[in-house]
């Protein structure tokens, strides 16, 4: 009987029930129900390939983009470069002052949209009953988070430039800014309460506190990772932005003389780095600039980036050691 | 039964989500320092009924209730009831261990915090106190700084036992206290409930007939969101007095 079943398989190819072909050399050694008729599947390599490829296109690309800035921007970086303003007079070009300008808009910004994003996140987790109503400022949040910044930047020109008489300045550009990052800020701390289980509300409560003392104690502590995560992708897109600043903030790069120069400077314009880029790579045609910006701005981005991670996982409460 | 026999007088209570009618006519005198055991199949409304003791029902949308819940005389249901004070007097142990994500410490010290205490030395004292309670102290107390999510399942149950002993209530309430345990940490905690009820007055809901056997002095018997039968533990197991009881404690369903 034996004999008789090794006969059976040890014949010419045949298709499995499955559809895969045995080649003749494994189905000698076969035995019919063995895991060891090992089967060939050409899909399956193909799609190995293309994966591959896939992925090897888009760290070339990246990397190809990251060492074309560096190799025309590096060499642009110097102290001066670094601390000085760019003037025809005093024959020197640097970008302090929109660095400078940079940190103002980021503060000015955040320092508003980080609590009032936090705050409307936790109203609407927490406080609001759920209904349409609801539903309708979720939806418009989401909406406004995805739509062109240069919509936010004509509404700041026209509403807090020209009706409030704020023009081009450090302030425009900042409320601007405050729209753009505020559904931002508002979606990531939401998702982050989403996260924190009903039983640690559960738990609280049971214990007697009120709701705003659970928030405090419980909830918000839970989601910090997530609106850390979110205010800092905030100050991301601050730094990335030009389309929204270039009709608000203006322009200008001087440099305060005195750090007491700094608060009537809210008032005046001022150009961030990205705007400086802009206008280096286009009306002035300095291309040494511009390049030696988008290194900068590439650092920026970098440190942002870690920031995020390694504030997330320090503030992470389950894993506080 | 005198007054001062009751510490729970549960009071004609029907309680509704939306149109649901979740819990019909309700009436319970539960003893003082007894344990009273709530059991019946899923979904026949005793983890329901539990939450009405202490109003966690408010949490949830759309809860109605009419009738009272009297204790000590009060109904807690009156509008001018505080619900924060009402959870000091009644507190509770969930079905999954939730210790908060801090330290151990932290989260036994969280009620007391919650009530106004934020004196050391006292909150000292009553962590440890509660941990002693809740016979957990002498395994963790060389670790009350470490987070109290890296302990067992077990051990956190009982550190969220502590932390409800922390407020001193007169009663507590546990929900399906050990349902997620492993059997040794079970019967650490069957024989802490033991213990438990010279202080407190306790009412747990459980699934298990036997633990409602070995650890409860009364026994409730609820099915459909009806109470159908209530009395001693021993009586209601060795001679039911419904049709329905005896079927559900043969384990004829369920």
């Amino acid at each position: 009987m034996k004999n008789d079943a090794v006969l059976v398989c040890s014949g010419a190819a045949r298709p499995t029930s499955s559809g895969h072909i045995i080649t003749e050399a494994t189905a000698e050694k076969a035995v019919p129900g063995s895991i060891m008729n090992k089967v060939s599947r050409p899909t399956d390599k193909l799609l190995s390939v293309l994966i591959y490829i896939c992925a090897g296109a888009s760290v070339v690309l990246l990397a190809g983009i990251i060492i074309y800035i560096l190799k025309n921007g590096v060499g642009v970086i110097s102290t001066e470069f670094l601390t000085s303003v760019t003037s025809v007079l005093k024959g020197t070009v640097g970008i302090a002052g929109n660095i400078v300008n940079t940190l103002m808009i980021i503060c000015l910004t955040m320092i508003v949209a980080a609590p009032v994003g936090v705050g409307a996140a936790v109203y609407l987790n927490e406080y609001a009953k759920k209904g349409r109503l609801i539903d309708i400022i979720e939806f418009a949040t989401e909406t406004l988070a995805g739509i062109p910044s240069i919509i936010f930047g004509l509404f700041g020109m026209m509403f807090f430039g020209q009706t409030l008489k704020m023009g081009y300045s450090l302030i425009t550009g900042a409320c601007t800014l405050i729209l753009m990052v505020l559904p931002l800020i508002i979606r990531n701390t939401q998702e982050a309460l989403k996260t924190v289980p009903d039983s640690y509300r559960h738990g609280a409560v049971g214990l007697g506190a009120g709701k705003w003392y659970t928030i405090r104690t419980i909830l918000l502590p839970s989601a910090m990772p997530g609106i850390i995560t979110g205010v800092i992708l905030a100050i991301g897109r601050i730094v990335g932005e030009s389309a929204a600043l270039l009709f608000t903030a203006g322009s200008a790069k001087a440099l305060p003389k005195t750090l007491a120069g700094l608060f009537p400077k809210i008032f005046q314009s001022g150009g961030t780095l990205t705007i400086q880029l802009y206008l280096s790579a286009t009306s002035e045609g300095d291309f040494n600039t511009a390049f030696g910006i988008a290194v900068i701005l590439l650092i920026i981005v970098f440190m942002i980036n870690f920031a995020a991670k390694t504030l997330a996982v320090r503030f992470d409460a389950t894993r506080r050691k | 039964m005198d007054r001062k026999d009751i510490k729970i007088g549960v009071n004609s209570l029907n309680l509704y989500y939306g149109e649901n009618h979740a819990l019909k006519d309700i009436n319970m005198k539960i003893r003082p320092n007894t344990v009273t055991a709530l059991i019946g199949p899923s979904g026949c409304g005793k983890s329901t009924f539990l939450k009405t003791l202490n109003r966690m029902n408010d949490l949830i949308e759309g809860v109605r209730i009419e009738g009272e819940v009297v204790i000590d005389e009060e109904n807690i249901y009156d509008p001018g009831v505080d619900t924060t004070l009402l959870r000091k007097k009644v507190g509770m142990v969930f079905q999954q261990p939730n210790p908060f994500p801090m330290s151990i410490y932290d989260n036994i010290a969280y009620g007391p915090r919650v009530h106004g205490i934020h004196d050391r030395h006292m909150l000292d004292e009553i962590v440890e106190e509660s941990l002693r309670g809740a016979a957990i102290f002498e395994e963790v107390k060389d670790r009350l700084k470490k987070p109290a999510l890296s302990l067992s399942g077990g051990q956190q149950q009982r550190i969220c036992i502590a932390r409800a002993l922390a407020v001193r209530p007169e009663i507590l309430l546990m929900d399906e206290p050990t349902s997620a345990l492993d059997p040794i940490s079970t019967s650490k905690i069957e024989d802490l409930m033991e213990d438990l009820k010279k202080k407190y007055t306790v009412v747990v809901v459980t699934h298990n007939m036997q633990q409602a056997v070995r650890v409860s002095d009364d026994t409730a018997f609820f099915l459909l969101g009806e109470l159908i039968e209530y009395g001693r533990t021993d009586k209601l197991f060795s001679y039911p007095q419904d049709k329905r009881t005896e079927d559900y404690i043969t384990g004829r369903f369920g």
